[in-house]
């Protein structure tokens, strides 16, 4: 399985990222129920505020799935930020990871690589955790 | 008439792949066993040591269960109820 999104929507997860830091940023990106494409960006809230921790609001997440259902999408991708580590899912991210038709994209805005990114996907099902291919559309 | 249930896709598996399911009860707590009867293994998806999980998130008519009570929450014929999974992690 192989990730495609384009390069803007990279670039908002990015920035997203960096004006959030030092808390996690995160988000979704949403696409017609069945393609599996990421049409549609949507930056959600951490509720957790923390640097180490990321979580929707429930009235957020309940709102997102509703407005999904209505719209006939389907959440394509999930992404989230890890301030101070490897753009690698923590043992948090795979125990709590509940989508598993779903790319969970992680995004490192550790100092030491910055403004150089580490934008990795992977998929997450049943505790584990593979890695796949990232290609970025123009 | 029954409670209506929305099932996420991590769930699924255990509803046959069913996105609604049908169940009853006068609370949370009678739903969930009632879902269990029907569907085993689904309680202990949404409960640990006997409270609701965490990282689970019910809703009754979009209200968070949370703030209506969790497991003792009222439920009645005709509600709506909405299990999600958190999306949370480190």
């Amino acid at each position: 399985m192989t990730l495609e999104i384009s390069r803007t929507f990279v670039d908002l997860i990015l920035e997203q990222s960096r004006a959030e830091y030092p808390d996690e940023a995160c988000g979704v990106i949403l696409g017609p129920l069945g393609s599996g494409k990421a049409v549609r960006i949507k930056p959600m809230i951490n509720a957790a505020h923390s640097p180490t921790f990321y979580e929707f609001d429930p009235k957020d997440l309940l709102s997102l799935y509703r407005e999904a259902d209505d719209k006939d999408e389907e959440i394509v991708v999930i992404y989230h930020s890890h301030t101070d580590t490897a753009a690698f899912p923590s043992r948090t991210d795979i125990a709590y990871a509940g989508e598993p038709g779903a790319h969970y994209v992680l995004v490192s805005t550790r100092q030491e690589i910055a403004p150089d990114t580490e934008f990795r996907s992977f998929r997450i099902v049943e505790g584990q955790v593979t890695e796949e291919e990232v290609s970025i559309t123009d | 008439m029954s409670i209506e249930v929305r099932i996420p896709t991590i769930l699924r598996p255990f509803t046959k792949d069913q996105k609604k399911v049908e169940a009853s009860g006068s609370t949370l707590s009678g739903v969930i066993n009632d879902l269990d009867v029907q569907y085993p293994g689904i309680a202990e998806r949404l409960l640990e040591n006997g409270a609701l999980r965490r990282f689970i998130n019910i809703y009754i008519n979009d209200e968070d269960v949370r703030f209506m009570g969790g497991l003792d929450a009222p439920t009645k014929a005709g509600d709506s109820i909405t299990i999600l999974p958190a999306v949370a992690g480190g």
